[in-house]
């Protein structure tokens, strides 16, 4: 259990001041960037960057030595009545891997914000310079809030500075994407508003150590579960209730669509397996848990359907994380136990969250490079990619390397994660869900092997760069996917609650050729139902095959046209509104096994 | 019935309402004060807890108030954050819809059938 019995923790431990300086240093970089403005808001913003990174660092080291979470009570005021920030493993690695992405970000960011010269400010790169920290901040506290309604206020503030960046080139539809993102997430939020009060009046406390010894199985925290569990998912953007992540992505410059896709969704998720795993610690029903898992099997298919019938590289990279994040939400039954019934943090847990950080850092790396490819181009239509390998080879190199880490691939994070879930799958004997992990790297590596099918191709025409290559830009993507695809060779026991002697494993022939399986799969699909155009001639090897595969694209096509039509539907206010009620209804259901 | 169960009942309606409009009305203000109905729904059932005093057996839970008041505060910076964006996206577009394929569409008569 991450968080140990509430007696010994109610004091502020030695390294506690790490959690305020996480915190302050960020909040700081806002306010004096907004107030020096200009120019000075990059350097501000950079400046906090390292601070930040260091400040993350100290925190794992301080949580390695002394081994139990760090506390700060703010004010000295224990729970109930103050406020605590805890890390516990967790969290640690969570802040960690968000430093990492954002200072790389940062890096990469620095060539499309930058003030024009002659003028002392101007609107988009200010904005960009106070969000990116602020999103930081906001974050830090998603991970560090001991209480559920601090957690609310981190949640705000997350939406608050993440929809803006949506809309920093001010056109009309991204304005439209933006009002929507935020409309929806605002309705989200409510819901776990209404949670919290719900939960306060029963307990009288929201402090999360405190409630998970005193909570039961009562109606009002059934009710309580569901609209929260709902509400996070809503913000996470888990189908069926993605409505605003498409369009948000369309838009939105790489940086912001890399902190966004790698980032934001991440608080929400942190704080669904926060409230799962920490909270509601009696509540999870086996069909709760498979319920999270059969909607994030339903995103995965989905989204990389979808993903495959894209026209723009961006938002296939946009319907990918679609897709990655259903992958996160298999852990749910994959970490339940039936006797008592509860969601244990073992494997499944280090597995999911594993997921997280790996999607995180592969991501943010897979927009980079689609920004860089769509500088250097012009566009970013799939089928215009031919030529791009040999004209800008580290961009595509990043996005091959990030690629190949989600699809899991040793030694990548994704593929201890994939290892971690399929342990969890056989011990706890749900052959279903070995299938759907198996499935959804199949799935990864048909749109990656799509996109880098066109890229390697030659190009129909002499294509003209717009811009010279940025070697500092190329570089922060690709160490983004370096470290995506290092991430399981690091000692993750002292944070992630995975078994000792389980991980590292040393990457062997076999995961290899197990990976290979996923590729060939994918190849296979990616011809299935992949968007070619006139580039489907390169299939041809010989015209027998040509023919077998154009016939059998013809039967999967239509297939492929109705996930589009349905994810078209689901754009909609009411439709997406419908799903979100029903899922309620759906969830308070799955939980009324434990009612009492 | 008690008057914590009544003013229970009347932030349920309101709740409900305030989601009916969010999720059903089409034009983005109403959208917006509508998310601002469904809070005050959402603040009175906090009232309704500070009320019943669940922490520590009072006549009042000062605990809930304070949570109201940043809820307020939360609400009213989302509200501003929202209409601003709509002032935008009229001056840019001169549309206000939430549907990404409006202007293909029949625009507001459609939006308002």
């Amino acid at each position: 259990m991450p968080y140990p019995a509430p007696a010994p923790e109610q004091v502020t431990t030695a390294g506690g001041f790490l959690l305020v300086l996480s915190l302050a240093v960020p909040v700081t970089g806002v306010l004096l960037a907004f107030v020096a403005g200009g120019r000075k808001a990059e350097r501000i913003a950079l400046t906090t960057m390292p601070i930040g990174l260091a400040s993350a660092i100290a925190i794992l080291v301080a949580l390695q030595r002394t081994g139990a979470p760090l506390v700060y009570l703010l004010g000295g005021w224990a729970p109930p009545l103050g406020v605590a920030l805890r890390a516990d493993g967790l969290s640690a690695a969570m802040m960690a891997i968000t430093a990492v992405v954002i200072a790389a970000i940062g890096v990469f960011a620095r060539a499309d914000f930058q003030t024009p010269p002659g003028s002392d400010e101007s609107r988009a790169p200010f904005a960009f310079w106070v969000l990116l920290p602020a999103i930081w901040g906001a974050l830090n506290m998603v991970f560090l809030g001991g209480d559920l309604f601090t957690l609310y206020v981190a949640l705000e503030l997350l939406t608050f500075a993440a929809v803006p960046l949506v809309c920093l080139d001010g056109r009309a539809e991204t304005l439209q994407a933006a009002l929507r993102y935020l409309m929806f997430a605002l309705l989200g939020s409510v819901l776990y508003l209404v949670g919290t009060a719900l939960l306060y009046g029963s307990y009288g406390t929201l402090d999360i150590v405190l409630l998970s010894h005193k909570i039961q199985a009562e109606p009002a925290t059934l009710v309580a579960a569901a609209l929260m569990t709902v509400g996070l998912l809503a913000k996470t953007a888990l189908f069926p209730l993605h409505l605003w992540l498409p369009p948000a992505h369309a838009g939105a410059p790489a940086a912001a669509s890399a902190v966004l896709s790698a980032l934001v969704v991440k608080g929400s998720f942190f704080l669904v397996v926060r409230l799962w795993f920490d909270v509601f610690v009696q509540l999870p029903s086996f069909a709760l848990a498979q319920l999270l898992a059969v909607l994030g099997a339903a995103a995965i298919v989905f989204g990389s359907v979808v993903a495959l019938r894209q026209e723009r590289l961006k938002l296939l990279i946009a319907y990918s994380t679609l897709a990655q994040i259903g992958y996160l939400f298999l852990m749910f039954p994959l970490a339940f136990s039936g006797a008592p019934t509860r969601l244990e943090s073992g494997g499944a847990l280090a597995g999911g969250l594993l997921q997280a950080f790996s999607h995180a850092t592969a991501k943010a790396a897979m927009f980079m490079s689609a920004g860089l490819i769509y500088a250097a181009l012009g566009h970013d239509r799939i089928a215009g990619l031919g030529g791009v390998g040999r004209a800008r080879p580290i961009s595509v190199l990043a996005f091959a390397l990030a690629g190949v880490a989600l699809i899991g691939v040793p030694p990548s994070g994704a593929s201890l994660a994939k290892d971690l879930l399929l342990q969890a799958a056989a011990e706890t004997a749900q052959w279903w869900w070995t299938v759907v992990v198996h499935a959804g790297g199949i799935l990864t590596s048909s749109y990656v092997l799509l996109v880098l099918a066109h890229a390697l191709a030659p190009a129909d025409a002499p294509i003209t760069l717009h811009v010279p290559a940025a070697r500092v830009r190329e570089g922060s993507a690709l160490v983004l996917a370096l470290c995506s695809l290092l991430l399981g060779l690091l000692p993750w026991q002292g944070y992630l609650p995975v078994a000792q002697g389980a991980a590292p494993a040393p990457p062997t022939l076999k995961a290899f050729s197990s990976s290979l399986w996923a590729v060939l799969g994918g190849v296979a699909l990616a011809v299935l139902l992949g968007r070619w155009g006139e580039r489907f001639a390169l299939l041809r090897v010989g015209k027998a095959v040509g023919a077998t595969v154009g016939r059998a694209r013809h039967a999967t096509l239509p297939a492929a046209g109705v996930v589009e039509r349905m994810d078209g539907m689901l754009q909609r206010w009411p439709a997406a509104g419908l799903a979100l009620l029903a899922l309620t209804l759906l969830f308070g259901a799955a939980l009324l096994p434990v009612a009492r | 019935m008690s008057a914590a169960t009544i003013f229970g009942l009347c932030a349920a309606v309101i709740v409900g309402l305030g989601l009916y409009g969010l999720i059903v009305n089409p034009q983005p203000l109403r959208k917006i004060v509508a998310f601002n109905l469904l809070g005050s729904g959402v603040f009175l059932l906090f009232g309704v807890v500070a009320r019943k005093g669940a922490a520590a057996g009072f006549g009042g839970d000062p605990v809930p108030q304070a949570m109201v008041i940043t809820g307020v505060v939360v609400a009213f910076s989302a509200t501003a954050l929202a209409v601003g964006l709509l002032l935008r996206l009229f001056a840019a577009g001169g549309l206000a819809t939430l549907e990404p394929d409006a202007p293909t569409r029949a625009g507001t008569e459609h939006a308002d059938s």
